[in-house]
Formats: structure tokens, sequence, C-alpha cells
């Protein structure tokens, strides 16, 4: 690999997709065949809520293939660059390609202009990569993200929704993606509070992926046989922190043992 | 039809390295040096905005002196060509001794085969996570590399910094004392170096994947 020079006016300048593109590598590349295998992996339910000190974002763990489980920890939320994060719903090939570009162009701007992009502009920047995806997305590839972060220059937490055709929407309290968003949201909606702590935040957001595994067989919730856990982060002004395993893990027991007792006390 | 004059290639090769050589001498020097926990790199620059050092991909660093212009489309070729090194392979795979060959290639051929050459000396440095493998690639304006371990000096004065910091650098400094190093031996004897005077940079192994850190005027007067 040699170093990349361009002639003037064909300078990608901060825009690595571009510079992919220059290089010969189409970042998009929409199915050449008519028709796609029936079943391409899907990752599932992610959500996110902003409580007072920023947003807190979380996905379950499966991936599905048709009826069947393909993965049982996978990982769709991702963090962007220290301050904002991604996650993911859709078809998983592209998907998680998509995040790694998106981590990318994030990072490539930041050290060839010297200083990072806007929140605004990253999520600019997603919604530009999601219309490149348009093409794929009308096969069957559709990729859907939801893309929160901490805005320093607002000093608030800020949420985005997308469409596959890369419409960006800002959510005030919270954003759900996937085939369990319907439940999972409800639950959100029902028990959102502004100015909720961190640990409000995080319970409300367990017990919304636990109802939508409950009730959507291609959400994963918790797998205590295995020990894999949803992925939950924190995104405030300290960055980006994913909350420790044992944490989420002791969470969902409490919301499981809670739904228990309920039904227990409805069979007596 | 005329005859071109005649020009000795050596004489032709001398002239180019005393332009380039004169170009680079009327900037400020550059140290960088391992030190405890990685390279740090300080340079005298009364600039706060234009920055000499800068972050090329997880490991690695940048420094140039000279002709800003030229180091700095350096530098930029130098992040695309890492990221896209990491996008298509791994991010494993990015490291310096590739990228120190690549902008000797491209140096050398600039000095040989045009008019003019660039005015620049850089540095690629990388770290790994076993203190003593750091790695600091000196480059010249025509393609020349020597790699180093524990220190390098670059720029017009570089003999007699390079004298300096040889008496006083040992290995496994702590990041201020090898700043103070470098602040001493980039000011001499007669001239002292405010903390506005200097940009530093550090690679450092305590900063997690991208260890790359700017340390402001702030910091350097905490240290």
């Amino acid at each position: 690999m040699t170093l990349p020079f361009f002639p003037r006016g064909t300078d990608p300048g901060p825009d690595f997709a571009t510079l992919v593109r220059r290089h010969g590598t189409e970042p998009f590349p929409a199915p050449q065949t008519p028709h796609l295998p029936e079943h391409i992996t899907h990752g599932t339910t992610c959500v996110a809520v902003r409580y007072a000190d920023g947003v807190v974002m979380a996905g379950d763990r499966r991936a599905t293939s048709g009826n069947l489980i393909a993965h049982r920890s996978i990982e769709k939320v991702f963090s962007a660059d220290r301050h904002s994060a991604v996650a993911i719903a859709g078809a998983a090939g592209p998907a998680v390609e998509m995040v790694r570009l998106f981590q990318l162009q994030l990072e490539h701007y930041e050290k060839v202009e010297g200083a990072a992009l806007s929140l605004e502009g990253k999520a600019n920047q997603l919604g530009q990569m999601l219309r490149s995806n348009l093409p794929a997305a009308m096969s069957g590839l559709a990729v859907v993200p939801i893309f929160a972060g901490f805005d320093l220059a607002r000093n608030t937490g800020r949420l985005f929704e997308y469409d596959i055709t890369g419409g960006r929407y800002e959510e005030s309290d919270y954003a759900a993606t996937g085939s369990g968003s319907l439940h999972a949201e409800t639950v959100i909606k029902v028990g959102y509070r502004r100015e909720m702590t961190a640990e409000e935040a995080v319970r409300l957001l367990v017990e919304s992926l636990f109802q939508a595994a409950d009730a959507d067989s291609a959400t994963g919730g918790a797998d205590t046989l295995r020990g894999i856990y949803p992925i939950i982060a924190t995104i405030s002004e300290a960055g980006f922190e994913r909350i420790d395993d044992e944490v989420v893990g002791a969470q969902f027991v409490e919301v499981a043992e809670q739904f228990a007792a309920n039904h227990r006390e409805v069979n007596q | 039809m005329t005859t071109p004059f005649y020009v000795a290639p050596e004489q032709m090769m001398k002239d180019r390295a005393d332009y380039a050589r004169k170009g680079i001498a009327r900037g400020r020097s550059l140290v960088a040096m391992a030190y405890e926990h990685g390279v740090l790199i300080c340079a005298e620059n009364p600039s706060s905005t234009l920055h000499k050092v800068s972050e090329i991909y997880d490991r690695i660093a940048f420094a140039g002196v000279g002709k800003y212009n030229e180091f700095d489309q350096l530098r930029i070729a130098g992040v695309r060509h890492a990221d896209l090194k990491g996008f298509t392979y791994s991010r494993e795979d990015v490291e310096a001794r590739s990228l120190a060959n690549n902008y000797a290639q491209m140096l050398g051929q600039t000095f040989t085969h045009e008019m003019k050459p660039l005015e620049v000396e850089i540095l690629v440095a990388e770290i790994t996570d076993t203190p003593g493998e750091e790695q600091l690639f000196h480059i010249l304006y025509d393609g020349t590399v020597n790699d180093q371990r524990d220190f390098v000096v670059l720029g017009g004065d570089s003999e007699a910094i390079t004298r300096r910091v040889r008496d006083t650098y040992q290995p496994g400094l702590s990041a201020s004392a090898a700043l103070e190093v470098a602040r001493a031996a980039l000011a001499g004897e007669e001239r002292s170096l405010q903390d506005g005077d200097l940009e530093v940079a550090m690679l450092s192994r305590m900063r997690g994947r991208r260890t790359f850190h700017r340390v402001d005027d702030d910091e350097i007067s905490d240290l």
C-alpha cells in the first residue's frame, strides 16, 4: 500500500468514505443479484434514553436468521468515539460494517482536521451513510441505527433516530429500533421521567429489554445459562462507559424475580 | 538550437541538499525521546494552533520540522495510509516501519526527480506494550531513514541539541524529567524556553487504544 496522494481538485479532504472509494472499494455495495438468500442474519432490539447527565444506550445480544438464533453474543452497541455511541438493528453484516466505517470516519476527520466533529455533524454523517446504503436497503439489506451522544458545546445528551432513507430525527427523551422496539418503547414511555439518575435509566432499559424479549422471539433477554447479558453503556461528559456485566446481570435477575412474584400472586 | 549547460550530477544533488537544509534550518527544532510510559515529543513552536506534532494512528505519532505546508501534506497522507490500511486489513497491521518506508520512498523520489526538494525532516514514532521497544524513525529531505530507540533531534541545530540531550538523557525518565531534558536541550545555555514556547505531545501506554495525547500549556505546568 503506497502513500495516497491526490492531484489538486480530487482530494477527498477529511472524508474517509470518499477516500475508500478513491482507493477502489465501494463501501456500500448494492447486491448485484435480484434475489438475496431468504434468511439474512438480523440484529434486533436497541434502546436509548436521556437521563440527567447524558444518555444511556442498551442492546440485546441476539442475531436471528429466519426463525433460528444465528448468534447469541453479537454486539450492537458501539462507542462511535469518546463522546458518542451508535446502536444498530437490521441486516447484521452491513450494519456492523457501517459502524466500523462510521467509527473510522469520525476518527479520520478528527485526525486530518485536528478537531472533532460537532455532535450534529456526526449525526449528519451517519445519515449520509444510510443514504448511500439505500440501494442495498431496497434489496433487503436495511440498517436502522440509533445515534446518541453527549454534546459538549450544549452540555447535554442528545438522541437521533433514523430511517433507511437516511432520514434523521432527533428525539428529546428516548429512542428504540429493531423488531422488539415496539414493546421496549412502550415500557420506556410508561416509565420515563426527565432527569432520571443513571441507575434509574439503566433499570428502565433493563425492564424494557426484558419485556421485549418476553414478547418478541427475535430479541434475546438475559442468557443466565451462558452468562450473556445485553450491553448497556452511559455516555456523559466523562465519555462512553460500558456498564459491567455483573451489574447488568443483577438488574435482570431483580426484574425477572419481580415479574415471577407478580405471576405467583395472580395464580394463587 | 542551444545546448543546455552541463551540470555535474554531484553538483546538482549538492545544490538541492543545500537548498533543503537551508529551508529546514530556518525553522525551529524538535526533540523526541522514549520515556517511562512511551514517547514524549517536544517541539519549539510558539503557535498553539499550527501543530508540528500529531496523531497518525493508535500507537503512531508524526512530527515534522521545516516548511509547514509540506510536512502537513505528508502528515495527512500518513493518516490516510494508516486509516486505509487499518480498514482494509486490521488495526494491528498498521505499523510505523511500513509508513516510514513509504515516506522515505516519496521524499527520495521528490529529491532526485523534482525541481525542488521538500524542505522537511520528519519523524514517525511508534510504541508497543513493552517499555524499551519504542521506535523512532527519522526521515530526511532526501529520503534517508535512521531508526533510533532512545531519542532523536530534528531540525537545523540538531548537532548541538543532540549533544545536550545525550549528556542528560537516560532511559525510563518520568514525563516531567523527559520534558525538562528536552526543554533545556532545545534552549541551550543562553536562552530559556517558557511553557508557551513549547508544543508537547506523548504516545502513552497509560491511555487505552488511542495512545496519542496532546499536552496543553496548563498540563505542561502541572507536569
